[in-house]
């Protein structure tokens, strides 16, 4: 059984018994040991999002990006089956991908010119005639972690035993379909990726996902930049339809605009709004039909909820938001935008309003982003005072009840969805 | 009498020293020293209603439409961008860094007597709280001249970061 913390036992106790059911230490955020082990314990032992299948397009499509700090390359063969490796030539350890993402037939490495397919598998070594009789090629591929996918979202991991994806994922499946349908009848593919960088331990953001409550405060800014009928679509403050459900595993689902919840089902009653008058009237001018149109132009907004899967992404609303931690006190975010991937002439208008909507909120010069990291910043500072004292994580504890699907549910500005996370993050942390 | 002979002239190198040249950069810098002041009315006032103010995320991209930027603001966006930082509400705007910038190394791409555009480096030490970062790139402008050096208007910035493709930090102040 845990017990609570105080300024004697912070510093000592282990880990998993800095997360209690109702707050968690702040020495979480700031301990550079419990971030050692958090690379092993938790990035390098669980499902972490590398990529939308849309980033890998084709055979010999590549993206390199991270498995917690490890550099990994993912990759299409000519198969169409998807790779994730390690971004570390078997010789002497360069890394083999510098490009963030492109095309190629293998690769190669800058430094002795091992080349490896695009299923890691070593091709050639120049010169082997120094290694014979030394060691044999085979079993020389690039390291590769477990690579599956779900709805297009592509994860991997280093735990080769762990259970299939989407054992995982479980209920999150459910919610991931009604994402994908902000395509508006078309897949989603990336359309562009926003990067920046804040002074502030990963749980921070990963908790911020599920934070309804700072959205009025923190982004009264973007709130008041907005045409009023967005301003009063996010106005779910005191909606009490406006729900969060704990999915299970760390994942969560907080759900700001019930009603776009899910796109599929719609009465017709919901005028779109104004401000994408042109944006119709250009659809209509192209021949693209008027269910076709409202299905396209309600969805612009993307869905009504933040989907947060645990450790490493959530998709929000109409976006990916992909943490990935560097040290203890910084932490790097992608907000991955998102669009329909269809023709052109029917797409590409959509998808411009799409892009122009993302600036406005995300990025490092967004509306809504610096003034999140601002936020993000300040928890990291205040968090170095008074160890002993919790961050607290029990807003909506006292209404949190099961939902008919046996969810463990609360309003959308509790903290119910923090708490699924710490859990995971105890168990993935203790000893046990 | 001499036969006039065809002479084939070199084109002229365009110089900063040409007097539309040193119009434009006048206001490059007025425009650099109202950021670092956040004077954020001030430096809206010196666009023109059809102007672009763009960071985009591609270095080499000249048209914006279609590509995700970290800002892509025409006048209306501008407005709110300058409402958002002087409102009080941003927390981020209302505790951002100090900053310094200088702009040189202006190479005129284009001159007019109607236009002058430029390129040129900018440097900027952004300072908050113990920390010191560096935003470097390329800048891009397109000053429109007026009857008068008062009346001319940037009609096109983009800033080129050097690691535009990069994780940047998030900013309370505008490059």
């Amino acid at each position: 059984m845990t017990t609570d913390f105080t300024a004697e036992t912070v510093h000592d106790l282990p880990p998993a018994d800095l997360v209690l059911e109702d707050r968690v230490a702040g020495r979480m955020y700031t301990d550079p040991e419990i971030f050692e082990q958090e690379m092993t314990k938790v990035f390098e032992s669980t499902w972490v999002w590398v990529a939308h299948e849309s980033e890998l397009p084709k055979a010999g499509s590549f993206k390199s990006t991270y498995v917690g700090r490890q550099p990994v390359i993912v990759t299409r063969d000519r198969k169409g089956n998807i790779h994730t490796m390690v971004n570390r030539c078997r010789h002497r350890g360069a890394s083999l991908c510098e490009q963030r993402s492109g095309h190629a037939n293998g690769f190669t490495c800058p430094y002795h010119a091992w080349s490896y397919g695009l299923d890691g598998q070593l091709r050639g070594i120049p010169y082997p005639e120094g290694y014979e009789g030394v060691m044999d090629k085979s079993g020389l591929g690039l390291k590769k972690l477990r690579t599956e996918s779900y709805g297009g979202m592509v994860f991997a991991t280093n735990a080769l035993d762990i259970e299939p994806l989407e054992d995982f994922l479980g209920d999150v499946k459910l919610w991931i379909d009604r994402f994908m349908a902000q395509g508006g009848g078309y897949p989603i593919k990336v359309i562009g990726t926003h990067q920046f960088k804040f002074k502030g331990n990963w749980k921070i953001q990963l908790e911020n996902t599920t934070d309804g409550y700072h959205f009025p405060i923190v982004h009264r800014s973007w709130m008041a930049s907005v045409d009023a009928e967005t301003a009063e679509m996010m106005s779910f403050m005191t909606d009490p339809t406006a729900v969060t459900h704990d999915l299970g595993n760390g994942h969560s689902v907080m759900q700001m605009v019930p009603e776009h919840s899910d796109l599929e089902t719609d009465d017709g009653s919901e005028p779109l709004q104004p401000r994408f008058d042109p944006l119709v009237a250009d659809l209509r001018e192209r021949g693209v039909e008027e269910a076709e149109i409202r299905r396209l132009v309600r969805a612009v907004h993307g869905t009504g909820f933040n989907l947060n899967l645990f450790p490493n992404v959530s998709m929000s609303i109409s976006f990916l938001r992909v943490l990935r931690p560097i040290s203890v006190n910084e932490t790097y975010v992608e907000h991955v935008a998102l669009g329909p991937d269809g023709p052109a002439e029917i797409v590409d208008p959509v998808n411009r309003e799409r892009l122009r909507a993302h600036e406005h909120f995300q990025g490092p010069f967004g509306f809504g982003t610096p003034d999140d990291s601002e936020g993000w910043d300040r928890v990291q500072r205040g968090a170095q005072g008074a160890p002993e004292m919790p961050i607290m994580v029990n807003r909506g504890l006292g209404r949190e009840k099961p939902s008919d699907q046996g969810w463990p549910t609360s309003h959308v500005t509790d903290e119910t969805g923090m708490r699924a996370a710490y859990q995971q993050w105890k168990q993935m942390m203790s000893d046990d | 009498m001499t036969e006039t002979v065809a002479v084939t002239m070199p084109a002229p190198v365009l110089s900063v020293a040409d007097p539309r040249v040193v119009r434009a950069i006048e206001l490059v810098w007025r425009e650099a020293a109202v950021l670092d002041a956040k004077d954020y009315e001030t430096w809206q006032a010196l666009y023109s209603d059809d102007a672009v103010y763009v960071i985009p995320i591609d270095r080499d991209a000249e048209s914006f439409d279609d590509i995700l930027n970290m800002v892509y603001d025409d006048a209306r966006m501008r407005r709110l961008r300058v409402a958002r930082m002087t409102e009080g509400f941003a927390i981020a705007a209302v505790d951002a860094a100090t900053t310094v910038r200088t702009v040189s190394r202006f190479v005129p791409a284009a001159v007019s007597d109607e236009e002058v555009s430029l390129r040129a480096a900018q440097v900027l030490v952004a300072y908050k709280r113990g920390s010191h970062d560096l935003w470097a790139g390329e800048v891009d402008h397109v000053i429109r001249l007026g009857a008068t050096p008062e009346e001319d208007r940037i009609v096109r910035k983009v800033v080129r970061l050097v690691d535009a493709d990069d994780a940047v930090p998030a900013a309370g102040f505008l490059l």
